[in-house]
């Protein structure tokens, strides 16, 4: 390999992270926007040269500035990294180009470089969760992305958005703080905070109260993040209130990089220890995912904000993840992790179509999107697109995920489960019709007498995705052969 | 041409024509010439498939893969050649009717409803030509979704309800059971592909086979078999095109074609006799029958009682399949293209009436036979077909149904199905009496003297009443077709 390549993991952290200042420094909205754009597409150049090198050769390891593991940092790539890597970036790109419009209708134009700055280190921050091989290393990273987010979050149009922020905010430290102390309890035990390092020396320990109280303050804390069910209170209020373009890149990436910390951390290097059989942890999410994927699928379909419906689905998808996972079999797992790419796709293309209609109507409210078909077709119809994909209809990618769930349900013989998760799906026919029926089924209102398409670059960034929920389902052997892989590597390090 | 195009030819000549549709929306003429068209080439590949198969070819139609280890891919058999001949067929046909009915009857969105219709044609040969379930499987949900916009056409809020009761209940089963079902062969049997004797013998026993061909059945809601069967009428808001080629002929047939191809292809007969996974199947379909006979009876709305007399008729071709004898197979074959040419024909008549009479209720139609002779006259044609009596083609697949049910002695099917004829004639025939015999009540609105319906109309009812009588008469071609289903010669 030639050698700029060779850093190629320091790259896509770095680069993101140099911007920022720079686009603080620069100020000008056009300058920012355009660095914004630059960065999300280099880092997703990067992540996807990444991700074949790891198809290509494997898992390999990166040492920052040369300090050999475990006293140095090291940023360790396998298939599940490069594979987050490539979805967050990827929707960060998508949704860089879209965010110039919707950034000038929803904030004053003096803040717009602080929408990029943070727009660009929340990027960073996810970036650097994903490809870090050192637990504390991932906390800093947790705290940069998490703390641009309260800002980014905090930018939305009414006040409302400054107490949704500042609900994630303590809700988000605390769960932070949470992965602080697990992660502090482990390196007690064990002294040090390298990932695989961590793995080898934890078995021996394992039957230790502070091993255990580590591994509960870790889960606990992750699961805040992800806002996995019941702790998902902050979530609906953060994707509603903030700016259209930041809740499309957190409803695609900043759950799913949570999830990915979960796997890293709790199968990752908590696997050999033997505790998650030991302990009933699968069953606790296995149990808490299915509550996830009623209660909250319900709890949309009464929504009268279509985003807050689409925010409680968020947390209803992020159950059918935690299922997967929660099976603990290569193919559940495989699912778990082929839904995050999926979910990605599909939730953000549905987040930047309602950002469209905001621009245009000033609301997503469901009486007022009355006959809005009629006057924005290509965005409601990439809307009835992404829709299909969350309820699961065949060609799409929610198909994908739901087929390779039931089968490891069936496969582990827990067949009151595949009925469960197919069951569930039928609630997301409720809440997707019940948006269609408004859009398509209705004249348009007077109110909507003016209203035109969305601009080009929204529309396309949003049918980009909206495509890619179609493709990706027609021909899922290559998201979902990633996804094995990345399972099988995962599962290799889990105690039977 | 390879079999293999013709094939994909066959798949893509409708969705073809949906943009020249779109682009002639501001000239209706060309716009059904483009539909029209259309129908007459799928007819032509259709055909040229019908003597590629006759000569012995098995066309064969890879897309590549969509699940690691599970195809997208096409393959003809004798049974989906059937359906695709029925269903191509009639399209044409309902086209010529449509251009009649639509113009006739005033209707909004034209353009919309010529396009989704071409799309669900596609979607009804996707079905008849998958060469396995996950593919079927696809189309089967395609033609769910395409349908939607005609059967809620109309707008109001009526159609809107009828809408979801019609999404609810078949994206419902299809999801919450079929899938499931699906999903499970998969991991049984490692495989989805349509095989002769079917792909589960060996893997499944016991109680489990039963199991999962009830949620096969079940599952497949466009087989309307109780008590998932209120979709139909709920559909019935439609114009009656749509009620005539999608709710008597291609959604519905869909439906039966696929529990057939289950039945066949997945379980294999054998398996199915050996654990008596089916015997369930003659209850549930035979009470289908009847009680939706016994509804029917009580429907004065003409369109309500062809409906539920669908869901009845539907069973046959359940029972058929349920009665797992090689002669009510062939009989339940049979009934998929006998039962199509009969109930297109009736739906067509009820169209014609509401739309030069605007009479929508039985009780209304007293004395209409001498005032629309054609449409009448088509009427009864039909109506003896649904109640199996010679010269019509419900006869033949009677014959066939109730001969496999004597030969293994199930006389629970043989009570069902005279007892069923009974009640088909109970609440057809009088309405035929009446039309030509009955006196016209004073129904104070003589705001014109009605006569036939228009041309085109009736052109097409006479046309599907015809072929109601050729089946009868010459049922070589469809004899054939069922008889290679199971390997024999007729």
């Amino acid at each position: 390999m030639s050698a700029p390549l060779e850093h190629l993991p320091a790259l896509a952290v770095v680069v993101p992270l140099m911007t920022a200042p720079v686009i603080v420094a620069l100020r000008r909205p056009w300058a920012a926007w355009l660095l914004a754009c630059g960065v999300s597409w280099a880092s997703l150049f990067f992540s996807v040269l990444l991700l074949l090198q790891v198809l290509e050769s494997g898992p390999f390891s990166y040492l920052m500035g040369g300090w050999a593991a475990p006293w140095g940092i090291e940023y360790r790539v396998d298939q599940l990294d490069a594979f987050v890597l490539a979805i967050v970036s990827a929707i960060a790109s998508v949704v860089s180009v879209y965010s110039r419009k919707s950034v000038e209708a929803e904030i004053d134009s003096e803040r717009h470089y602080l929408f990029y700055a943070m727009f660009v280190l929340c990027l960073c921050g996810l970036l650097g969760m994903a490809i870090t091989g050192d637990a504390f290393n991932l906390f800093v990273f947790l705290e940069i992305s998490s703390l641009s987010t309260y800002v980014l979050v905090g930018m939305g149009r009414d006040r409302r958005a400054l107490t949704a922020s500042l609900r994630y905010l303590i809700l988000g430290t605390v769960g932070a703080t949470f992965y602080v102390i697990g992660i502090g309890l482990a390196y007690m035990m064990t002294g040090t905070l390298n990932m695989a390092d961590l793995a080898q020396r934890l078995p021996a320990m394992a039957h230790t109260s502070t091993v255990r109280a580590a591994l509960a303050f870790l889960v606990v804390g992750i699961g805040l993040k992800m806002a996995a069910f019941p702790l998902h209170a902050w979530l609906p209020n953060a994707y509603t209130h903030a700016p259209s373009a930041a809740a499309a890149l957190l409803a695609g990436t900043a759950t799913k990089v949570s999830v990915y910390v979960f796997l890293r951390i709790v199968l990752g290097v908590f696997g050999a220890t033997g505790l998650l059989t030991a302990l009933p942890i699968t069953q606790v999410l296995m149990v808490l995912a299915l509550a996830a994927m009623f209660v909250c699928s319900a709890v949309a379909i009464w929504q009268p904000d279509l985003k807050r419906a689409l925010a409680y689905s968020s947390v209803a998808q992020i159950g059918y993840i935690l299922l997967g996972i929660a099976f603990l079999s290569e193919t559940g797992l495989a699912a778990g992790i082929v839904h995050l790419f999926n979910h990605a796709v599909m939730k953000s293309a549905l987040f930047l179509a309602l950002g469209a209609v905001a621009l245009r109507v000033g609301s997503t409210r469901i009486d007022a999107i009355r006959g809005i078909g009629r006057k924005m077709p290509l965005t409601m119809a990439a809307v009835l697109v992404a829709g299909l994909s969350l309820i699961g209809v065949p060609l799409t990618v929610g198909f994908v995920s739901k087929w390779y769930l039931v089968e490891a349900a069936l496969t582990g013989g827990m067949w009151p489960v595949a009925v469960l998760i197919l069951a569930s799906s039928l609630l997301a026919v409720a809440y997707v019709w019940r948006i269609v029926e408004a859009a398509w089924m209705a004249p348009p209102g007077p109110e909507l007498a003016h209203i035109r398409e969305a601009p080009t670059a929204m529309v396309l960034s949003t049918w980009v995705l909206a495509g890619a929920s179609v493709w990706f389902g027609l021909d899922a052997t290559q998201t979902m052969g990633v996804a094995r892989l990345a399972a099988q590597t995962l599962l290799q390090g889990v105690a039977p | 041409m390879t079999p293999s195009t013709l094939m994909l030819l066959a798949l893509l000549l409708p969705l073809l024509a949906v943009g020249p549709i779109l682009l002639a929306g501001r000239y209706p003429n060309l716009r059904e010439a483009v539909s029209l068209g259309a129908g007459a080439l799928l007819i032509a590949v259709v055909l040229g498939l019908r003597s590629q198969l006759a000569d012995g070819v098995v066309p064969v139609l890879n897309f590549g893969e969509m699940l690691p280890g599970l195809t997208l891919r096409l393959e003809l058999e004798p049974l989906g050649m059937l359906f695709a001949l029925v269903a191509a067929g009639l399209w044409p046909v309902t086209i010529l009717y449509a251009i009649g009915y639509m113009r006739g009857h005033h209707e909004k969105n034209q353009t919309r409803f010529y396009a989704f219709f071409a799309i669900a044609i596609a979607a009804a040969m996707g079905i008849a030509l998958s060469g396995n379930m996950l593919t079927l499987f696809v189309f089967y949900e395609v033609l769910t979704i395409c349908t939607f916009p005609l059967v809620t056409h109309a707008g109001t809020p009526e159609a809107k309800r009828a809408g979801r009761t019609y999404l609810g209940i078949l994206i419902g089963t299809s999801i919450g059971l079929q899938l499931l079902a699906i999903i499970a062969t998969w991991a049984l049997a490692g495989t989805l592909d349509f095989a002769p004797g079917g792909i589960l013998a060996g893997k499944v026993s016991g109680p489990l086979v039963g199991v999962l061909f009830a949620l096969y059945v079940f599952g497949i809601g466009k087989a309307a078999l109780m008590p998932f069967h209120r979709w139909l009428p709920a559909a019935m808001v439609a114009p009656t095109p749509v009620s005539a080629l999608l709710h008597a002929v291609a959604v519905v047939k869909a439906g039966v074609f696929t529990v057939l191809k289950v039945t066949l292809y997945i379980f294999g007969i054998d398996l199915l006799a050996e654990n008596a996974a089916a015997d369930w199947l003659v209850w549930a379909a035979g009470f289908t029958i009847v009680a939706a006979s016994v509804v029917a009876l009580s429907k004065d709305n003409l369109k309500a009682r062809l409906a539920y007399s669908t869901i009845s008729q539907l069973s046959y071709v359940l029972l058929g399949a349920a009665i797992l004898a090689p002669l009510s197979v062939m009989g339940a074959a049979i009934h998929i293209a006998a039962h199509a040419l009969g109930k297109i024909t009736l739906f067509f008549a009820a169209g014609a009436v509401m739309v030069a009479s605007h009479k929508t209720e039985i009780s209304q139609m007293a004395g209409i036979g001498r005032k629309m002779p054609w449409t009448m006259g088509a009427f009864a044609i039909g109506a003896l077909s649904m109640i199996g009596l010679p010269p019509t083609a419900g006869f033949v697949s009677k014959w066939y149904v109730l001969s496999g049910a004597l030969q293994s002695q199930q006389m629970v099917a043989v009570a069902v199905v005279t007892l069923s004829t009974l009640l088909n004639a109970a609440y057809f025939l009088p309405i035929i009496h009446s039309a030509f015999f009955g006196r016209a009540g004073d129904d104070h609105d003589h705001h014109h003297d009605h006569g036939e319906a228009p041309l085109p109309s009736v052109l097409a009812l006479c046309v599907t009443a015809a072929g109601t009588i050729v089946l009868f008469v010459l049922p070589d071609q469809v004899l054939a077709l069922a008889g290679a289903l199971l390997g024999r010669n007729p």
